[in-house]
C-alpha cells in the first residue's frame, strides 16, 4: 500500500508533538502545544477525505479547547511537579495494552482497500441512494441530520448536558442569573488592551468570523460543514472577542441569561421539528411528511432546521462554558 | 513483512493512542491527564476515520456530472465513520470542559491539582476523622 509523503510528515509531526505534550513540564507550553497538534490531525483527516471531521477538529481542537486549557490555567497552576515515583508499572500496561492492540490488527483489512467490511453494508447505501432519497450532494449532512437525525440528537443532548454540568459546577452568582456584566477581579486583559494592534486586527477579523460561520450553517448541504461547525466557529468570534476586550465587555454583547437560553432552545428546536413528524403522521424526525406533496423539499427543511438547532445549541454550550470559567476566580485571590 | 505494510497507518495510530494512555496513566497532574486524555480521543477519532478511507477515493460529496446530476460511479470514501467522528469532536470538547472545571473545583478544595496532593490530604481527613470519633466516644 502507497504511503503519501504528506501522511509520513503529518504522522511524524503528531507523534512528536503528542510526546512532547506528555513530557512538557510548562503546562501553558503544553496547551498551546495540543493547539498544533488539533491542527496537525486536521491536515490528516483531510488527507484521508474526512473534510467534515478535519473542519470541526481544526475548529475545536485549535480553538475552543485550547482557550479552554488556558482558561483552567489561569485558575489552577501552571507548573506540574516533577513525579513523585517511577511509573514502571504504568510502562507495563502501556506497552502491553499497544502489543495486544497491534496483535489486534493483523487480520485487519489493510488500509484504503474497497472490499473492506465497513465499506460492504449500510455504507454502501448511503452513497448509492442518499442523492435520490435526500438531494443533498454532501452525503455526511444527509447521514447527520437525517438517516442518523436520532443518533446526533443524542450527542447534542450529550453536549447540552456537559455544558449544564460545566455551569452547575463553576456557577457563581455573579455569572448567571444576574444582568450585571461582571468584571472579574484578576484579569490579562490589561496586558491584551494595551495592544493597539491586536486591538485593530480582532475589530476587522470580526464580521469575517461570524459571517464565515453563517455561511459554514448555510452551506453545510453541499459542502463540508453544518450546525457543529459552525456552532464552534460562531461561538470562537465571541470568544475572541471576550480575549482582547475582557469577559466583561463580552457579557455585554451577549448575556449570560440569553445564552443559557439558546443553550435549551436548539435542543427543543431539533425535538420540535421531530415532533412536528410524528404530529403528521410519520415517524419521530422523519421529515420526508413536512411537505407529503415532495417528500425531497420536506428533507430539506427538516435538515435545516436541525443543523439550526444544533448550530445554536453548540455556540452556546461553547459560550457559556467560556463564561463560566471566564467568571470564576482564582482561590486566594478575593475580589477587592 | 510486506503483507502487512498496508496496516501500518493502524500503527502509528495505537503508538498515539498509547502515548495518550501513557500520560493519563503515568502522570500526576490532573491537566496533563485530561490532555493526555485529549490525545487518546483524537487517536480514536484517526481510527475510524483511517477504517473509512478508501485507496483512490474522493471525500463523501457527489462530484456534477455535465448534466447537471450526480457522479454515481465514482468512489467516494465511507461518509459512515466521518459522521459518527464529527460529532464525538464536540462531544468531547464539551466532556473535556466538565473534567476542567472538576478540576477548577479540586484546586478550590485542596489547593492543589496534583493526585498525590490529593490522596494525602484525603488520607489526612480520614485519620483526622477516626481520631475524634475515637476521642468523642467514652
Amino acid at each position: 500500500m502507497s504511503a503519501l509523503p504528506i501522511e509520513i510528515v503529518l504522522f511524524a509531526f503528531l507523534l512528536v508533538m503528542a510526546v512532547v505534550v506528555g513530557r512538557q513540564r510548562g503546562l501553558f507550553s503544553a496547551a498551546m502545544l495540543t493547539g498544533i497538534f488539533s491542527l496537525l490531525s486536521a491536515g490528516l483527516f483531510t488527507v484521508m477525505d474526512a473534510v467534515d471531521v478535519a473542519f470541526t477538529e481544526a475548529a475545536v481542537g485549535a480553538g475552543i479547547s485550547t482557550v479552554l486549557f488556558l482558561a483552567t490555567l489561569a485558575l489552577t497552576d501552571d507548573k506540574e511537579r516533577r513525579p513523585s515515583r517511577r511509573p514502571y508499572f504504568a510502562f507495563v500496561v502501556v506497552a502491553m495494552t499497544g502489543a495486544a492492540l497491534v496483535y489486534g490488527t493483523l487480520d485487519m483489512p489493510h488500509y484504503g482497500v474497497p472490499d473492506a467490511p465497513i465499506h460492504t453494508h449500510v455504507a454502501r447505501y448511503y452513497i448509492e441512494q442518499s442523492y435520490a432519497d435526500i438531494g443533498l450532494p454532501n452525503m455526511v449532512t444527509s447521514i447527520l441530520a437525517s438517516y442518523r437525525g436520532f443518533d446526533t440528537f443524542g450527542e447534542l443532548a450529550v453536549i447540552f448536558t456537559a455544558g449544564t454540568s460545566v455551569t452547575l459546577l463553576l456557577q457563581t452568582k455573579t455569572v448567571l442569573g444576574d444582568d450585571a456584566p461582571v468584571v472579574p477581579a484578576r484579569s490579562r486583559a490589561p496586558y491584551v488592551r494595551e495592544m493597539p494592534i491586536l486591538r485593530a486586527v480582532t475589530k476587522a477579523l470580526l464580521p469575517f468570523i461570524l459571517l464565515f460561520a453563517l455561511y459554514v450553517q448555510a452551506h453545510g448541504d453541499f459542502g463540508p460543514g453544518g450546525g457543529f461547525q459552525a456552532g464552534v466557529i460562531f461561538a470562537g468570534g465571541f470568544i475572541l472577542y471576550g480575549l482582547v476586550w475582557g469577559p466583561g465587555a463580552l457579557q455585554r454583547v451577549a448575556r449570560a441569561r440569553h445564552v443559557e437560553l439558546a443553550m435549551a432552545s436548539g435542543l427543543l428546536l431539533y425535538g420540535a421539528v421531530g415532533v412536528a413528524g410524528m404530529l403528521l403522521g410519520g415517524a419521530f424526525l422523519d421529515y420526508g411528511v413536512l411537505t407529503p406533496a415532495h417528500p425531497q423539499h420536506g428533507q430539506h427543511y427538516g435538515i435545516f432546521l436541525v443543523e439550526l438547532g444544533v448550530g445554536i445549541t453548540v455556540s452556546a454550550v461553547m459560550l457559556i462554558i467560556y463564561f463560566v470559567f471566564t467568571v470564576r476566580h482564582r482561590p486566594g485571590v478575593r475580589p477587592s | 513483512m510486506s503483507m502487512y505494510l498496508g496496516l501500518w497507518h493502524y500503527w502509528v495510530v495505537i503508538v498515539l493512542m498509547m502515548t495518550g494512555l501513557w500520560v493519563v496513566i503515568a502522570k500526576e497532574n490532573f491537566v496533563k491527564k485530561l490532555m493526555g486524555l485529549s490525545v487518546f480521543q483524537v487517536s480514536v477519532i484517526m481510527f475510524y476515520v483511517s477504517m473509512g478511507k478508501i485507496e483512490g477515493g474522493t471525500p463523501p460529496i457527489y462530484l456534477r456530472t455535465d448534466d447537471g446530476g450526480v457522479d454515481l460511479s465514482a468512489v467516494y470514501s465511507n461518509p459512515l465513520p466521518h459522521v459518527l467522528m464529527l460529532t464525538a469532536i464536540v462531544v468531547g470538547v464539551a466532556t473535556t470542559a466538565v473534567g476542567l472545571a472538576l478540576v477548577v473545583r479540586i484546586r478550590e478544595a485542596y489547593g492543589s491539582t496534583e493526585e498525590v496532593d490529593v490522596a494525602e490530604a484525603d488520607r489526612a481527613e480520614e485519620e483526622r476523622l477516626q481520631l475524634a470519633t475515637r476521642g468523642g466516644a467514652p
